[in-house]
């Protein structure tokens, strides 16, 4: 009894970060899940002239809360015909592979949420990306055939994209050398220049392919809801369907944190090499400042008092974390002895808020297209995948070797390798649309040659 | 790591289970799963013994293993849907043309 | 100690899933407890310190193969073979199959330690050697350098399969 006691306490003492860590992420992540879920309804409504939510709290910041309380207290239906087991486990599974996936990831120099992994950036993609059993298996314990076919969407479309999507990676990953995601953003630091710069073609493949991933619009085929009802989710309701919705936002975070490592410098400022920039040091607590006299500015406006407090309240915070990032920036210029004790800090409360931003920036930018091209018929996402994205990567990844030869043989290094990787890219871009075009013309030509077949496709 | 007996049972307890799935199912996916189950339990071997003697040559014949299952499920599951098309059954004991 | 009982937690979970796998009668079942196995296998891997074993181990085998079979068994609707017999009646069999193999690996068990001229530590060996550290790069070396021709056959064997496949499951025309 006393050993394992002791064992306890010496596991505890080993891993209490790491543990620590894990339950601020399975407390938070719902309610950032449920925040991101409120700023695209917001970043909705702006696009198409609407307010969006506007009722529960100052422009409908505590609707994500009402939302939870809403799913929480739901019915909870399972068919009858259902495959009771699987169903109840099908969404749990979603959920926790996405929740491991955040584990391996790095915000900060020096703060990573798992251990510092060898193998980093292939834990994550490879944990993330077991969440489409959640998905099959959801679809096919419901037993309806809305659900069967938005599974057998879900795991083709996935089987496809993750090829596409792994050899983009790949191409990412020859500029860094390592698997390890603290050496990558390293990599980019000591290099100099961010590998979305270098190898842009892998960072669009990388992007589409995310995107349909995560079954987001315009690929969210699996769930469309013209079609399928809502796919996979047909039949779930209540809090088994809010955790297929935290799986899929989790997700989203997971593809948007991973694109940022590889392809947009991590924890970097942008150009963080370049001195003459380093006012850029000056617009996280500007924004903030800024964020925050915004709410005080709104703050008469709003209709009742609890608004009003709740206005003024949101502003302190802004103005808290506007202290926090202003102060390793300043506090060297008042006393400059404090420089190297503050620079840590600057690493980590900076690298931090970068890492954030550009993870938002990426999540803006899916909302964007989200709201913005129509959703894909099922034989035109196949034969994106297939036909353009997947031969694009592959070339793409041969090119970038042989970019980084020459490279090498020349002695480029920082931006000036761009001279040897931009000619690589337009190769690739130019090789794979080469192929798409003898691709279309063989298939025209088989279609004039035959009778018209209407069930083809 | 523990002592390598104990690696060694495990692997030969999943090796048995695989061997007798492949023994007694009647449906050929099964069949397959149970044979992707065996080759499992030989990676636990190559592995333990890659750290038992800190060679990574053990890792290495692990992922060939690997490759190779990859291989193999994609033409079984092939020669499974080509066979389903014409046939309507997935169980071994009603693919019987060449009984005739 | 930790060592001892992620082993065990992990052996336990794969074994009992591989079990339960042979005896469900729904494929799909079947396949849960396969990827059951598959996963408390990998976590053996890590156990092992062969972290990039682990990491293939889960996107091919577990994101990949598996994503595979699931499809399959959901194309190939299987409600009728739901009703019918689960097991061939090779019973018989498989037991002595079973009993031959277990003989086998019993003797090799008693004997081990006793013969002459045996290279191998035995059973209670502690690890005699020292993996490099840096998995992911001791791997590399040794598959791109030693390994080399295998890696090359190994490619053409995969592409082969592909062709296969792709032939196999064409609808004719």
């Amino acid at each position: 009894m006393q050993a394992a006691t002791q064992a306890t306490i010496d596991f505890l003492k080993l891993y209490w970060a790491p543990l620590l860590c894990g339950v601020v992420i399975v407390a938070v992540l719902p309610l950032i899940a449920g925040y991101i879920v409120l700023v695209e309804r917001k970043l909705m409504a702006d696009m198409q002239a609407r307010l969006g939510p506007m009722r529960v709290g100052p422009h409908g910041l505590l609707q994500p809360i009402a939302d939870a309380v809403k799913l929480l207290i739901k019915e909870d239906i399972i068919p009858d015909d259902a495959d009771k087991v699987v169903f109840w486990l099908a969404p749990v599974f979603s959920v926790g592979a996405a929740l491991l996936a955040i584990g391996g990831l790095a915000f900060g120099p020096a703060f990573q949420i798992g251990v510092n992994l060898n193998i980093g950036i292939l834990f994550v993609v490879g944990i993330s990306a077991l969440g489409i059993f959640g998905i099959v298996l959801g679809g096919w314990a419901s037993n309806s055939h809305y659900s069967l076919m938005g599974a057998l969407r879900s795991s083709a479309q996935l089987v496809s994209y993750e090829t596409a999507g792994g050899m983009a990676l790949v191409a990412g990953l020859l500029f860094a050398g390592t698997l390890n995601i603290k050496s990558i953003v390293e990599a980019q630091s000591t290099q100099g220049v961010w590998f979305g710069f270098l190898a842009p073609v892998a960072f669009f493949t990388y992007l589409v392919a995310s995107i349909a991933e995560t079954n987001r619009a315009p690929f969210d085929l699996p769930e469309a809801e013209s079609e399928l009802v809502a796919g996979y989710m047909t039949e779930f309701s209540g809090f088994r369907w809010s955790l297929y919705f935290l799986a899929e936002y989790t997700n989203m975070i997971v593809v948007a944190s991973v694109a940022t490592t590889l392809f947009l410098g991590g924890w970097l400022r942008p150009f963080a090499g370049i001195r003459w920039l380093n006012f850029l040091d000056f617009v996280p607590p500007l924004l903030m400042i800024g964020i925050g006299a915004y709410c005080v500015l709104r703050m008469p406006k709003q209709p009742s008092k609890v608004q009003q407090i709740f206005m003024l309240a949101v502003a302190g915070l802004c103005f808290v974390a506007a202290l926090v990032l202003a102060g390793p920036v300043l506090l060297p210029f008042v006393k400059p002895s404090l420089a190297a004790a503050v620079k840590p800090f600057y690493a980590g409360i900076h690298g931090g808020f970068w890492f954030i931003f550009k993870v938002s920036a990426y999540l803006y930018f899916f909302m964007w297209l989200r709201f913005t091209i129509p959703r894909y018929r099922f034989d035109q996402l196949m034969r994106l995948g297939w036909h353009f994205l997947i031969p694009l990567s592959i070339i793409n990844v041969l090119v970038v070797g042989l970019a980084l030869i020459v490279g090498s043989y020349f002695n480029l290094q920082g931006w000036a390798l761009l001279l040897a990787t931009t000619p690589a890219a337009l190769l690739a871009l130019v090789a794979a649309l080469v192929i798409l075009g003898m691709e279309q013309k063989s298939q025209a030509r088989q279609e004039t040659s035959s009778v018209t077949d209407f069930y083809a496709g | 790591m523990l002592p390598i007996g104990n690696y060694l049972f495990l692997s030969m307890a999943l090796f048995i289970l695989g061997v007798i799935g492949v023994i007694t199912r009647r449906n050929v996916i099964v069949v397959l799963m149970s044979i992707e189950l065996i080759l499992n339990a030989v990676n636990i071997n190559l592995v333990a013994f890659s750290r038992l003697y800190g060679d990574v040559a053990g890792q290495v014949f692990a992922l060939f293993i690997i490759a190779d299952a990859a291989a193999e499920a994609a033409v079984g599951l092939g020669i499974i849907i080509a066979f389903f098309r014409n046939h309507e059954t997935v169980l071994a004991d009603e693919m019987d043309l060449l009984k005739w | 100690m930790l060592d001892k009982v992620i082993f065990y937690f992990f052996a336990a979970i794969a074994v009992s899933s591989a079990a339960l796998m042979v005896t469900r009668r729904n494929a799909v079942h079947s396949a849960i407890f396969l990827i059951t196995t598959l996963l408390a296998t990998a976590g053996i891997f890590l156990q092992l310190r062969a972290e990039f074993i682990f990491i293939v181990q889960i996107i091919l085998y577990v994101g990949g193969i598996m994503v595979l079979f699931i499809f399959v068994i959901m194309l190939v609707n299987l409600d009728v073979a739901l009703h019918q017999l689960k097991f061939a009646r090779q019973k018989w069999v498989a037991l002595v199959v079973v009993l031959a193999l277990a003989a086998q690996v019993g003797v090799m068990f008693w004997t081990t330690g006793k013969m002459q001229g045996q290279v191998w530590p035995g059973l209670n060996a502690a690890p005699v050697g020292k993996l490099p550290p840096g998995n992911a790069e001791a791997v590399a070396q040794s598959l791109f350098g030693t390994y080399l021709l295998p890696f090359e056959i190994a490619s053409v064997l995969l592409l082969v399969a592909m062709i296969g496949a792709v032939v196999m499951a064409k609808k004719r025309a």
